[in-house]
Formats: structure tokens, sequence, C-alpha cells
């Protein structure tokens, strides 16, 4: 069976299994809500300043969102074991994470994309003259911290305290991903909006890396 | 019907930190043999089967899982089943899709009629559109060797299968499991006491301090070794 | 196989000696011998220690990456040895250089803490590192250990090029006032400065051997201990 359809079906099945319940995703909108709003009050949000840092404040909700929401995914797979049942199956080991990566990015960009317009109504910003290469730097973003939080959560489901352990683990290597997806939605929403080549090149970039480190040495992560 | 899988334990050694789990088991399994494993609790039971599972690395030794023809890992891989402790079953999904999902993942042709005969053959087809979380431990169970036994191994391995189920299920187990060594299939089973479900076990091996004690294949009695185990402390 | 009576790794009273004295002229050279800079006085000589700290965290690092490496290629566990040591001296090295930084910067440039490039970079380059050692302390098993924390270095030295290049950058994009220690060197001041690096590294080997050396005395006693329990006693 080819990496790819392995992955697709391990994809289709965390998928299912969230949308059944929904928990994740509910409560993860809601906390991202909540530290929108409260941003706020530690500024004025209709200043004319909000252009220029509100996008960091965004990317920073969405990084504790993921922090959030990446937790469960290997945890899931530890209460029946069910990890193992995917490890006996013959399939490319890769799948099972590549799987839950795609899941995860899924995921994620499905808050973000719910988040958007509350994040513009709050913050007084327009996003739709810029939506499309909006939606570029979203992708690029939330794949990177897709891509790593998958392999940290895998590594943290396996350690003490891994509520506090994953954040710890992740936001160090997560910075240039939050530097370089802020600057380049700063740069959509300033007064003429422009698509950040340079910033753009380096996600891909770090995306790239991770990646491949992951197809690398991700094996290793489940090994007993 | 191909011949079950045949094992070859070559001094495995398994230590977790500083336990030492198995030492230095060397241990052939015939093929279509059904072999049950004897021992009190951390007597290695687990691990050993793990390791045949090909799940856990022994820290030293080999072991060599073996067929008819040359077999590329991957394919030994979707012939092996596995029944444990856990029920290896995603809870927020209904036995159907359970089932439904490893049997794609193993690429089994004909998925949807091959799990419908399954749920059949376990008496679960009434429940197929049920959630796993609403099934009772007997439930899962029978759930459990449905999906171990899909892809219609040459290898069962199975720890402590019978925990849980009532006289019945035992039965039912024992029945089953009779009928998968008729055909074939080499079991490995780990058992803490006498039970139904070893009705059809031809050869016993009691586990002690991660070392075999007693090999009904060699010189040891049979009825004895699984008598052994139900009295246990 | 006797347990050895003393360990042949203990670095010689002499070798202790000529590190350590080789620091005390490191820092009598730095106070001494440096020619005083112009502008900003005494508390510059920090930098001769404040400088090398980098560099020494820089081969720390690149030591924990190669050692991860190793270890993932052949499971001795000697190369998790080497990595935990040096990522812990390297760590300590980062932080001697960030806690010296803001003393020197506080009297010459006003401020304890300037977001510039480097310092902002070194910085997540700590926490990258002490993130890796508090995996250390949270897993308790040393082969997992060993493995998860061979991954996680790995990644780190992969992330130190995006997370340095990501921080220039954006510096250059948003440039600030110019706070540095622009101009070239002195050439006696760069004599010192090597000096001192020497006498950082010597220390640097000194203190990942000890680190070493206590690692695989633990290793050591936790194999006795299992060697004691394999013979029964």
């Amino acid at each position: 069976m080819s990496l790819a359809r392995a992955t697709g079906l391990i994809l289709a099945k965390e998928l299912r299994v969230e949308l059944r319940s929904r928990e994740l995703l509910s409560t993860t909108l809601v906390f991202v809500l909540l530290v929108l709003v409260l941003f706020s009050f530690t500024f004025d949000p209709t200043a004319a300043e909000t252009h220029r840092f509100g996008p960091g404040l965004l990317w920073l909700a969405f990084l504790f969102a993921g922090s959030l929401m990446l937790q469960p995914s290997f945890v899931r797979e530890q209460t029946n074991d069910t990890l193992s049942a995917l490890r006996m199956a013959p399939i490319d080991p890769f799948a099972v994470l590549l799987g839950k990566l795609a899941a995860n990015a899924v995921f994620l960009f499905i808050v973000e994309l719910i988040l958007l317009p509350i994040f513009a109504a709050l913050y007084n910003l327009s996003i739709l003259p810029v939506l499309g290469r909006l939606l570029v730097v979203l992708s690029l973003g939330t794949l990177g911290l897709a891509t790593t939080g998958t392999v940290f959560s895998a590594i943290t489901a396996q350690a003490r305290l891994r509520e506090l352990l994953l954040p710890l683990l992740l936001f160090p290597i997560v910075a240039p991903v939050l530097i370089a997806s802020t600057e380049v939605t700063v740069g959509l929403f300033s007064e003429q909006p422009e698509l950040n080549r340079v910033w753009l090149v380096f996600l891909i970039a770090f995306d790239v890396v991770f990646l491949t480190a992951t197809w690398l040495f991700g094996e290793y992560l489940f090994e007993e | 019907m191909p011949a079950g899988f045949s094992i070859q334990f070559e001094n495995i050694e398994k230590r977790f930190g500083m336990r030492l789990a198995l030492r230095g088991i060397t241990l052939r399994v015939q093929a279509g043999e059904f072999v049950a494993l004897v021992g009190a609790n951390g007597s290695g039971k687990t691990t050993l089967l793990r390791i045949a599972a090909l799940l856990v690395r022994p820290s030293a030794g080999t072991i060599k899982i073996g067929g008819e023809g040359t077999q590329t890992p991957r394919a030994i891989r979707a012939r092996c089943g596995m029944v444990s402790h856990a029920t290896l079953l995603y809870d927020e999904l209904t036995a159907e899709e359970n089932l439904r999902f490893f049997a794609r993942l193993y690429d089994l042709p004909q998925a949807n009629t091959l799990c419908a005969a399954a749920l059949e053959r376990v008496g679960l087809s009434s429940r197929a559109r049920d959630l796993v979380r609403t099934f009772s431990r007997g439930m899962r169970q029978r759930l459990s060797l449905a999906r171990a036994m899909l892809a219609g191994p040459r290898l069962l391995l199975l720890d402590e299968p019978a925990t849980g189920l009532d006289p019945k299920g035992q039965g039912w187990l024992g029945r089953e499991l009779a009928r998968l060594h008729a055909e074939g299939c080499t079991i490995l089973m780990s058992t803490h006491g006498q039970n139904e479900a070893q009705s059809a076990v031809t050869r016993a091996i009691r586990l002690e301090a991660g070392a075999v004690a007693e090999d009904s294949g060699d010189r040891g009695d049979l009825g004895a070794i699984l008598s052994g185990g139900a009295s246990e402390k | 196989m006797a347990a050895e009576a003393k360990s042949d790794l203990a670095p010689s009273l002499l070798w202790t000696v000529l590190t350590y004295a080789w620091l005390a002229l490191a820092g009598y050279a730095a106070l001494f011998v440096a020619p005083e800079e112009k502008t900003m006085g005494v508390i510059q000589r920090i930098f001769y220690f404040h400088v090398p700290s980098f560099w020494s965290a820089f081969i720390a690092i690149g030591v924990t990456t190669f050692g991860s490496i190793a270890y993932l290629k052949t499971r001795a566990m000697k190369w998790d040895w080497v990595s935990v040591s040096a990522a812990e001296v390297g760590t300590a090295f980062l932080t001697v250089g960030l806690v010296t930084g803001p003393i020197w910067a506080k009297p010459v440039w006003g401020v304890w803490w300037a977001w510039d490039a480097r310092t902002t970079s070194t910085f997540v380059l700590w926490a990258l590192y002490v993130s890796y050692l508090l995996l250390r302390t949270l897993v308790d098993e040393p082969d997992r250990r060993a493995l998860l924390s061979a991954v996680v270095a790995i990644f780190a030295c992969l992330d130190v090029p995006l997370v340095y290049f990501s921080i220039w950058w954006f510096r250059t994009q948003h440039p600030q006032p110019v706070i540095g220690d622009g101009g070239s060197l002195d050439p006696r001041m760069g004599k010192v400065l090597l000096f001192c690096w020497g006498a950082m590294l010597a220390l640097f080997v000194l203190v990942v051997h000890q680190r070493y050396r206590l690692e695989k005395q633990r290793a050591e006693v936790d194999g006795l201990r299992m060697e004691a329990e394999r013979r029964g006693l």
C-alpha cells in the first residue's frame, strides 16, 4: 500500500473521530476567542496601530491554540493502545505521523478560518481584499506548527507533565514561524498590502526542513 | 489453507531501564502450534508476546518469524494478529467503522463485505452501528478478536484474552481459537489461570522471572503446566 | 566479570590543576594584560569571557547533535552520555553569556537588554536547550529518554540557523538605534580573547568529561544491580 493511501486512511480516521465529538475543536475555539479578547484589554484595539501588532497577537493566539490542540493527538492512541495496532499494520510507519500531522493541520486551519472574521471585526481590520494571500500564509504557518507540534506531541505523550512540556518544547522551535508569519500578515494589512517574498520562502524552507526531519527521524519515536 | 508462521526466539533479552524483563529466552514455536504461555504477573509473558508482534525491540538476541517462501517484513506483519489487555479499538468509532478502518489499512479486498461477515461471526451484527464506547467488556473482546482475525492471520498473539469474560464467553473464545488452530494458524496465548479458552492448546510453556521454567514441548506435562498456572499466588 | 575497582576515567589531578591555572591566567590577562578600551572602561573586560561563552556554547551544541545522531545509529549509551554532558555544559555557558551581557550593557549603553538580533537569537537558543534538559528529567526510563532527547536535540539543531536567520532578517527590516560592539579589534585584545577562549574550552572539556563520567558511573551502578538481580542475589 502506498504511503499516500495509508496516510489518507489515517487522516480520514482522525477527522472522523474528532468530527464526531467535536470537543477539541469547540474548546479550542472558545479558548482562542478568549485569548483574543483578553489581549484587547491590554491595549486600545481601535487605535491606528492595530494593523501593526494585531497580526502578532493573532498568531500568538494560534500558537496557544496549537499547543492545546496538538496534545491529544497521540494521547488518544494510548487509551486503548491503538498505537500498537497502527504500528502492527503493514504500512509505512511514516504514514502514522503524516496522517496525524495532516489532521492536526486541518483542525488548526479550521479554527483559524473561524477566528479570522472575528479577529477582523474585533480589531477593525479588513481581510477581504487580502483574503487569498492571507490563506497562503495561514497554510504555510499552520503547516509549520502542525509538523513540529505533531512530532513533539508524540514525544511528550511518553513523558510526565506533558501538558506543560509540549508548549515548553514547542515554543522555542516555532519562534521562526511566529516571526515570519506575523511579518507577512503585517505586510498584508499595511497601507499597500503586499506579500513579502522573503518571509514566504523562509516559511516554505521551515516546512520543508521539518517535514524532512520528521520523515528521517519520526520512526524512532514509537520504538519500545 | 497456507500454514501458520513459525517463530524462532534466539537468546532474547529485554530490559526496561533497570528491570530485566526477559533473560536469554531461546524458543522455537512450530508452524500450527497452539502454545499457552503460563506464568505469574511480571514473568515476562506480555513482553515476549509484544516482541513476537514486532512491537518491542529486544535488547539482545534475535527473533525470526517465517512461513513458506520468502516473506518481506511487511508481508509478515500483514498476516499477524494480536489481542491484548487493551482493546486496540477506537471508542469513538462504531464497531463497523473500526473494522473497516483496519480492513482498509491491511488492504483487504472487499473490505465492507469482509467486515460484515466478521461482525456476524462474533455475534455483533446487531451492534454494528453502535459506538465501541457503549460496549461491554465481553463485546469489546469479541470485536478485538474480530479485528485480529480480519486478515486471515497465520500468527495470532493473545495476551490474557479470557480476562473479564464469563465462562460462556470463555467457551466461545475457546471454540474460535480451536477453529483457527484447525485451520493451521499458529497461536501464542498467554494465560493467567485455567479457563475454558485453553481447550485446544497443544503445548504449554511456563515463564518465571523472565526465563523458561518448564516447556511441555520438551519433557513437561501439558496438563500439569496449565493447571500449575492456576494455583499461582 | 569482576567489577572494576576504580574508574579509569578520573581526570588526573594534573589535568584539573592545569585547567584551573589556565583559567586563572585568563582572568588575570583579561583584567590586567589587555589594554583598556577607549570608550567603555573597565567593564568592557567582561567581553573576554562573554564572547567565548557563546563560541563554546556553539561547540557544545555541535557535540550534542553529533552525539544524538551517533546514538540513533549505534544505540550505544555512551553517545547519550556525551550528548547530555555537552548540552548541560553548553547551557551553562549560554547562561553565563546571557547574564554577563546585561551586566556589560547597562553601564555602557544604559539598557539591560536590547532586543538586537544576536541576543534575541541566543535567548531562543537557550530556551531550546533548557527544554531539552527539562524533557530529560521528565522521562524516567534511560533507553526511552536517550531516544526521545536525541530526536529533540536534532530538531533543535536544525532550528538554530532558522532562528538566527529569522531574527536577523527581522532586525534588518526593523532597524533599531545601533547598539553593539562594532569596530575593529586591537591585536592585543584579540590575543587575550583567544587565550581566554582557550581557557574556557579547556574548562568545557574538563567539565563535560566529569559529567560524562558521572553519567557512566550511574549506568554502571544500574548495571551492577541488574547483574545481581540476574544472579538472584
